[in-house]
């Protein structure tokens, strides 16, 4: 397996074997957008479910239970506040939470109180916590800020690193695109936002504009001199760069995700609800999302900005002319269309290959 | 290409590395043998289990609260906290916040301590005294001050406030009416009171402005009877500390303080000095009360009425003290409430089994981790490996360091943001060896690989470290909470990447290059040029030339129809067709002879060669291939290919 990979990744690198990903864009333009469709529906229905730090309320803590049943929790909390519906979750393997709105110092106690006697523990043995509502929204609020400073700072970096402002442009728009899409998803899981949520979601701004930069070196470094020849288009050394790229995209992304997938499982069927399950669902989300946009649409967006520019513009109009005229001489009829521009395998040149008698020095036609 | 311009020294470099290691270790085993350092690093309260509290302060005013009066706030807090006998409590400022991180179970008491907001208020002083309790006659007044209460209370029931405080007169001449103030049960409280008992100075609500307030200093030194209060400290419009400057202009060496008062204080000060002054000592002092503790109770010097609102307080201060005190003043002149963000109780058996849980997580997934790098690299997966043992020692070297230096306390975002650096640190090692790969690819013998391979690779690994950095040191920043310790977390581990992929990884690629396994490309070495598509003679250093076995290209023409037709890339060179042509007329026993391995390995790295015999039918014509229209290799019979002429599972 791991060998016909190495051979794979050769023939990608070489350009045997070739995935026509830029030239195929608006596929993955299409599937992205229906992606953010799907994820503004689900941001609408069900929408986010915000945890207690967001709501405000009291939250106990019952650890050391050895039957985790959860009504009789309900009815502890309804025996000193009826009107309330605490929300119970399963944490770890021996211990509740029970989320209510906000309540009295006394009725903490009393609520406290029934909780132990209810799950025969002491009240040592339930914690309560008291969350003012404004605490989410203030990590909310300062996250936002930090995510407008990344930006700013990223976009500084990434204009300055690659000498082009839509190249930092390409990766913001991926950058977006990942964020929508996992915060959708997170909503439509249903998990509840939590300050750990949060965390997560930020953590991605890094991993999505991480990965990009790691495919843009590439596609910067092979089409540096994109206008200096007449062979390949723009959008084909791009390309070139994205499936060579391809082998190093999934193996970081596999790496990367393992731990998290770690955390996630152990997070979700062991722990329960907790900091490492929300963290590990929304970095999953982000990783995997933040893959797909490195591959298919920073590269191809990157390459639909570029081609704005008038110098490319001029070089794939020349270049894919050129083709067609040699086409078209060797071709029975001057049946010169693009299709069979995709034919054209891209890859580097290897010194001593022979590019046949075409690619000789010819003598000007005399007119 | 251009040689390496620096002499590469991989063993300077990895010593260097090993002596900085050595260097983090033996400072917090240092630290433990003469210092208060521990090898595990201090855990936060979400994994040890305890109270947290988070408080935002908000100045009554609506004003926003300066750091300096965050400070001290925070201050207070600590006082009250500390007096209360809570030990390891940590007080801390996030942004605008203040963080009270409380271990164990504190009672309510010690919660309500921490929640109350601190006062400043003027009182004049009635009477003090040495803070030992004194042994009165009255001590049949009760034990305490409740009890005086309740026997005082039977005979005068009328009274307005506390029964045992009422007093002689109907009503104050002055609030230093010592006379109406101090009533008996008022002085058994300060008889009784028991000032070099910390319990005794956690301040708190001074009570009742219109009563008197007995009370101490917050070193434990003196106690007060201090009257009503006269002035509050919002009156007070700044403060500040410096030497004090006499009559003539000049400066003394002597440091006072400052303070100014707004209008109303000006007037009310002017009125309290101007009573003051015809009083004897102790009743011509004045206390400033902050958090219910006397902070400093200056007398006037006779003569002296102050009616402009400003006052200069001379004492034998230090430069610390006067500033000190200067920035009490100003905590009172913007008096804060504390609003309770969050109050959460964590069981440390919680905490204990997410650490635990945690943990195996991420050994869970460095072991998968392991795993997919021996796939994906063979022995370079070792390398892998060793970095990542490397990066982890290096971390938690420094995370103990950071914790006996920094107090810093592990939390469990903080070890999420470790298992997460996992994989973003063994990113970076994936692109080297993708790179070193690429380098092979292109032909080249491995030392020469490894160095290209590594100029190119490290800038990318600085550009997408630098922008994790970025991400870490901006949510660090502007972050609140757990936020903190995993933005943390990630940021060390970012600059702790970049250090062992220059000083570990790099280095330890450089020498495995000169050893025959890796430099020979094994094929288990992962950098077997064979299999990265390298074919014929190449030259592998030491003026070695590896010339590979006679090879028959050996696909079927299944999979060269699928395979384009070729631009330039992998055109053959002259020599490579000669080889294929005389393969072809050579008997094809040859083949046979040809180690499966290798066939098998090259079927698609041989694969144009089949591709161009086929390729004029299938596609349509091309501009630069001439090689196209002559069949050069054929499948030689007996060549073991499988159907699909792919190469997946038919090697090792």
């Amino acid at each position: 397996m791991a060998a016909g990979f190495a051979q794979w990744g050769n023939d990608l690198y070489t350009g045997r074997r070739s995935y026509d990903i830029v030239g195929r864009r608006r596929v993955w333009y299409t599937i992205s957008a229906v992606l953010v469709l799907i994820t503004a529906v689900l941001l609408i229905k069900p929408g986010l479910n915000p945890g207690i730090e967001f709501r405000g309320g009291s939250e106990f803590v019952i650890s050391g239970v050895t039957d985790t049943e959860q009504q009789s929790a309900i009815d502890a909390v309804q025996s000193i506040a009826p009107e309330e519906s605490p929300r119970v979750a399963t944490l770890g393997t021996s211990s509740l939470r029970v989320q209510t709105a906000e309540l009295t110092n006394d009725e903490v106690e009393k609520v406290k109180a029934a909780l132990a006697e209810a799950y025969g523990v002491s009240t040592d043995e339930v914690t309560s916590s008291f969350i003012g509502p404004t605490w989410g929204q203030d990590v909310s609020q300062k996250a936002l800020r930090g995510l407008a400073v990344f930006l700013v700072f990223v976009t500084i970096v990434m204009t300055v690193y690659f000498r082009n402002w839509r190249m930092a442009l390409a990766a913001l728009i991926a950058l977006f695109h990942d964020l929508v899409i996992t915060v959708g998803i997170y909503a439509g899981v249903g998990w509840e936002v939590t300050p750990a949520t949060v965390i997560g979601f930020l953590t991605i701004l890094g991993y999505s504009i991480y990965d990009t930069v790691v495919v843009f070196d590439k596609v910067r470094e092979n089409t540096a001199d994109a206008l200096q020849q007449s062979r390949y288009t723009y959008a084909e050394k791009a390309n070139l760069a994205v499936n060579q790229t391809l082998v190093r995209s999934i193996n970081t992304s596999v790496v990367a995700l393992l731990p998290v997938t770690a955390i996630l499982f152990v997070g979700t069927f062991i722990l329960g609800a907790g900091t490492l399950r929300d963290i590990a669902l929304a970095l999953f989300i982000g990783m995997a999302i933040g893959t797909f946009s490195s591959i298919f649409l920073a590269t191809p967006l990157e390459v639909t900005l570029r081609e704005r520019e008038p110098a490319i513009r001029a070089h794939t109009r020349k270049v894919l002319e050129a083709r067609a005229h040699a086409a078209g001489l060797e071709g029975a009829e001057g049946a010169a269309d693009q299709a069979l521009v995709p034919s054209v395998q891209v890859g580097a040149l290897r010194p001593g290959a022979h590019q046949g008698t075409a690619a000789q020095p010819k003598r000007k036609p005399r007119r | 290409m251009a040689p390496p311009t620096r002499r590469q020294r991989p063993v300077r470099t990895l010593t260097v590395l090993g002596l900085l290691i050595l260097a983090i270790f033996g400072a917090v085993l240092a630290g433990t043998k003469w210092s208060d350092a521990s090898l595990t690093p201090n855990l936060a309260l979400d994994l040890e289990g305890g109270t947290q509290i988070i408080l935002q302060p908000i100045a009554d005013s609506g004003a926003d609260v300066p750091q300096e009066t965050i400070n001290q706030a925070i201050e207070v807090i600590r006082q009250r906290v500390d007096s209360s006998g809570v030990s390891e409590a940590e007080i801390a400022s996030q942004g605008d916040k203040i963080v009270v991180s409380l271990p164990g179970h504190p009672s309510e008491e010690t919660l309500d301590l921490v929640r109350t907001s601190a006062k400043m208020e003027f009182r004049p002083v009635l009477s003090y005294g040495a803070p030992e309790p004194v042994a009165t006659d009255t001590a049949t007044d009760g034990a305490t001050a409740a009890a005086t209460d309740a026997a005082a209370a039977t005979p005068t029931a009328e009274a307005t406030t506390e029964p045992s405080d009422v007093p002689t007169k109907a009503a104050p001449d002055s609030p230093s009416d010592a006379e109406y103030y101090v009533t008996p049960a008022v002085q058994a409280r300060f008889d009784e009171l028991d000032c070099t008992d910390p319990a005794n100075l956690t301040g708190g609500a001074s009570g009742d402005p219109d009563v008197a307030l007995v009370t101490c200093d917050p070193e434990g030194t003196t106690k007060y009877i201090l009257g009503p209060v006269e002035i509050e400290g919002s009156d007070i419009k700044n403060a500040s500390s410096g030497l004090q400057v006499n009559s003539q202009g000049s400066v003394t060496n002597e440091w006072v303080v400052n303070m100014a008062f707004n209008s109303a204080g000006t007037k009310l000060f002017a009125d309290v000095t101007e009573r003051l002054q015809g009083l004897t000592s102790p009743q011509n002092q004045f206390a400033m009360v902050l958090d219910g503790l006397v902070i400093s109770a200056p007398g006037l010097d006779p003569g002296v009425i102050i009616n402009d609102g400003k006052a200069e307080i001379s004492g034998t201060f230090t430069r610390d003290s006067a500033a000190t005190l200067a920035n009490q003043l100003n905590f009172g002149a913007l008096p804060l409430s504390f609003e309770v963000q969050s109050e959460q109780q964590i069981s440390a058996t919680l905490g204990t089994e997410q650490l635990q849980k945690g943990l195996i997580a991420g050994l869970i997934g460095l072991v998968l981790v392991v795993i997919y790098s021996m796939l994906q690299y063979r022995a370079l997966g070792l390398v892998t490996v060793a970095s990542l043992v490397v990066a982890t020692i290096v971390t938690y070297g420094v995370i103990a360091l950071l914790s006996w230096t920094q107090g810093y306390r592990l939390s469990l975002p903080g070890v999420a943001g470790l298992i997460v650096a996992i994989g973003i640190t063994a990113d970076s090692f994936i692109v080297y060896f993708e790179r070193i790969r690429d380098e092979l690819r292109e032909g080249r013998p491995l030392s020469a690989a490894v160095e290209r391979g590594w100029e190119r690779a490290r800038r990318t690994i600085l550009a997408s470290d630098a922008v994790n950095l970025i991400a870490a040191v901006v949510l660090y920043l502007l972050a609140v909470g757990g936020v903190q310790g995993f933005a943390f977390t990630l940021g060390l581990t970012t600059l702790i990447d970049v250090l062992v992929v220059f000083c570990f990884t790099h280095p330890v690629m450089a020498l495995l290059a000169r050893t025959k396994f890796f430099a020979e490309g094994h094929p288990a070495s992962g950098l077997d040029p064979r299999r990265l598509g390298v074919t014929g003679s190449r030259y592998v250093g030491r003026g070695r030339v590896v010339t590979a076995p006679e090879q028959a290209a050996s696909a079927t023409p299944a999979e060269s129809a699928r395979v384009p037709v070729t631009v330039g890339a992998t055109g053959l060179t002259i020599a490579e067709r000669r080889a294929a042509a005389r393969a072809a007329a050579t008997d094809t026993a040859a083949a046979d002879a040809a180690a499966a391995d290798t066939a098998a390995a090259d079927t698609a790295g041989d694969g144009p060669q089949d591709a161009l015999s086929d390729a004029p039918a299938q596609t349509t014509p091309d501009d630069t291939t001439s090689t196209g229209s002559t069949s050069i290799a054929t499948t030689p019979a007996g060549t073991p290919v499988d159907d699909s002429g792919r190469t997946e599972g038919s090697e090792h």
